[in-house]
């Protein structure tokens, strides 16, 4: 069969079916290519950063070449030609004012390293072979093998030890991977905190939720689209302005206090902390998130039949087990669904864990946060502990495309 | 509404106690917003009731946080801030993510879950991942602490929400409409003009509407890509709630809460027109 200009009708199908699908993508790469550069490759680049390590070999050029010749255990310090040519290098990077860099990222590893970069730095270009005595005269710790381990194993443009960092782990003097004692662990206890509240808002979530999006799905259309307002206006109201009303309510002069004063509950001396501490996280981000639970929930419960409930009463099942054993089982995908949005939502939340947070409330974020812009800058952490949240999102990202489908995904 | 006639004692019991627990939750839902309405027109600077405010003493009441705010060169430069990144913003988000759900609401789209997904990722990577990837991009590009640094950042982030609205509106999109028009020999670009944009033009504004909320709200990326120069009300507020509580805050929260039930009251009155239009049951 051919089509009226002679072209057998099926090249000439697949002609045409090409060029819709070419259109279709055509369509889509736009907002593809304006995402790669705006996002993804930022994204990218912070993958980049958590293993990045390149400051080392190139300001340190001729120490990593001459250190891989040294073995730690055969002698404690390296021998006379590392020690010229860290000479070299700190007088190179002096000059160009570089060497600040790789101080500092020794530094993040061997703490000290840093001030005994500066101390040597002016001295550089002067120094006179031996360049071992040399250096020793500067500073002693020229002589401690920690720093020289250090550059040795870090010699490579890439390294695994921010990720190692994260995960509150670190190099003993064999070069081994053993864990920080407990007493000193900062991220594990963290991450643990961050997964734990969660998942305890997320709790707090489906039970303020489940009774609303029950009532909402029972009462008719009219009265629960008037509720369903209620619902949204929270949610399309500035974090910041929630935050801020929960500081109002919540602080020790606040309005809830003053309330529990006046009916004489506590004593004008005995006010409650409720806030700047895991209470006041838990409280504000569980009225923030509280409408993400509601959403998905009620949009399953509406689709309930009645009847169910009422051939499950007429069968002889008492209310509490027609409820139990009928109606929740059936609200499995809801509850799903808003759970892990809001555990997602909560694991990677930054702004109210930092503003009423106080020490005890604070969440990776805020150190992450911390790490990229704060007093204590360490971007190659802050990318591996970043990367690390990313991988957890990730798990429960896919669960919920398995639960809800990321097609399904509806707003409002 | 009552319960039942039928109901006995246990049944109204537990009927009436579950409405006060809604009743308390809608409470917890709602009554921090609007505890703020008040507390913003205090005379003094606290963020609770004092004892005039309590026995409605005009004397302890005043306007003077509205007037500070409006006075306040720095508020002025954030509110000039927020609207211009978020104006710019939508229109880039709205632009692209119409275009890209037209086609991906196609039935030849090949790869769409995986398409799909990268496009509403904006939304699921938390915002300090999202933050901490763009500062360090957009310092080496040379963006960071730029107006368009931040706009195309909160471009990216309002994407998904049109996406999302913009194929959920197509999804119930008669094909043979197109077709109808193409036949009676309209031009492809009078097709989409006339037949697709005013049935999908719901959907894109309130699409439009999320994306506009999203970059108005967002204070994350700000914080990170922005500096002072591109602070925006979130901006102000976050630091003003850091360094010193003013009552001011209160009066921008009052403000805020108003414009979103200004925006609020649009997507209803959006949502009501496209069920109309559907065919469906007003709700």
């Amino acid at each position: 069969m051919v089509t009226a200009d002679g072209v057998p009708l099926k090249v000439s199908l697949r002609r045409a079916m090409r060029r819709k699908r070419n259109t279709a993508l055509l369509l889509t790469a736009p907002l593809f290519m304006f995402l790669l550069i705006t996002f993804i490759l930022p994204i990218g680049d912070m993958l980049f950063k958590s293993i990045d390590n390149s400051v080392v070999p190139e300001q340190l050029p001729r120490t990593v070449q001459a250190v891989q010749s040294w073995n730690p255990d055969a002698e404690p310090v390296p021998p006379e030609p590392v020690y010229e040519a860290i000479v070299q290098d700190i007088a190179e990077g002096y000059e160009n004012r570089t060497i600040g860099r790789v101080a500092r990222r020794l530094n993040y590893e061997v703490p000290g390293a840093s001030s005994l970069f500066r101390k040597t730095q002016r001295r550089a270009d002067r120094l006179e072979p031996p360049y071992k005595e040399a250096l020793l005269d500067i500073d002693e710790d020229w002589a401690d093998p920690e720093i020289w381990r250090l550059i040795k194993r870090e010699s490579d443009f890439t390294t695994l030890s921010h990720y190692i960092a994260a995960v509150d782990m670190t190099y003993d003097e064999q070069g081994n991977i053993t864990a920080v004692p407990d007493e000193r662990q900062i991220y594990l206890p963290l991450f643990w905190r961050t997964l734990w509240m969660s998942a305890a808002i997320t709790g707090l979530c489906l039970l303020l939720g489940f009774p609303v999006a029950f009532l909402m799905a029972t009462l008719p259309l009219r009265l629960s689209n008037l509720l369903m307002i209620l619902v949204l206006l929270p949610f399309w109201t500035s974090l910041l302005v929630r935050t801020s009303s929960w500081i109002a309510l919540l602080q020790t002069e606040g309005v809830i206090n003053d309330i529990l004063v006046k009916i004489g509950l506590v004593s004008d001396d005995g006010r409650l902390q409720l806030i700047y501490n895991q209470t006041g996280t838990m409280i504000a981000m569980t009225h923030i998130l509280l409408p993400f639970m509601i959403l998905p929930l009620y949009s399953v419960m509406k689709t309930i039949p009645p009847s169910y409930m009422r051939a499950a009463k007429s069968l002889g099942a008492n209310p509490l087990t027609a409820f139990v054993r009928v109606y929740v089982p059936n609200t499995v995908a809801g509850m799903g669904a808003g759970g892990i949005l809001v555990f997602i939502l909560a694991i990677g939340y930054y702004i109210t864990p930092n503003l009423v947070g106080g020490r005890t409330g604070i969440f990776i974020s805020n150190f992450i946060a911390q790490y990229i812009s704060g007093s204590t800058q360490n971007w190659g952490l802050a990318a591996a502990l970043g990367v690390l949240l990313l991988g957890i999102v990730m798990i429960m990202f896919l669960l919920y495309d398995k639960i809800v489908g990321v097609d399904n995904m509806k707003l409002g | 509404m009552a319960p039942p006639i039928y109901a006995g004692p246990v049944e109204k019991t537990w009927y009436y106690s579950f409405r006060v627990i809604c009743a308390l939750i809608f409470i917890f839902l709602i009554g921090p917003l609007f505890i703020i309405v008040p507390l913003s027109f205090n005379a003094e600077p606290y963020f609770n009731f004092t004892p005039e405010m309590l026995s409605l003493d005009p004397a302890g009441f005043s306007t003077r946080w509205y007037v500070d705010f409006w006075s306040d060169a720095n508020w002025r430069l954030a509110v000039q801030n927020s609207f211009v990144i978020a104006i710019f913003a939508t229109l880039i988000s709205t632009t692209l993510g119409t275009l890209a759900a037209l086609g991906l609401s196609r039935s030849e789209m090949p790869f769409k879950t995986l398409v799909m997904a990268l496009m509403i990722s904006p939304m699921i990577v938390p915002l300090i991942i999202s933050a901490a990837g763009m500062y360090f991009f957009y310092s080496r590009i040379g963006l960071a602490s730029t107006h368009v640094g931040v706009i195309l950042a909160h471009a990216a982030l309002g994407t998904p929400f049109v996406v999302i609205t913009v194929t959920a509106t197509l999804v119930g999109f008669d094909h043979s409409l197109t077709r109808a028009a193409a036949n009676l020999g309209a031009h492809p670009t009078t097709v989409f003009f006339k037949v697709i944009v005013p049935l999908i033009l719901p959907g894109v504004i309130s699409g439009a509407l999320f994306a506009f909320i999203t970059s108005f709200d967002e204070v994350v990326v700000v914080l990170f890509v922005g500096s002072v120069e591109q602070r925006t009300i979130p901006w102000a507020m976050f630091s003003g709630i850091r360094e010193e509580i003013s009552p001011t805050i209160l009066a921008v929260a009052t403000l805020l809460i108003t414009l979103s039930i200004l925006l609020l009251t649009t997507l209803e009155l959006l949502r009501r027109r496209n069920e109309r239009l559907r065919g469906l049951s007003p709700g």
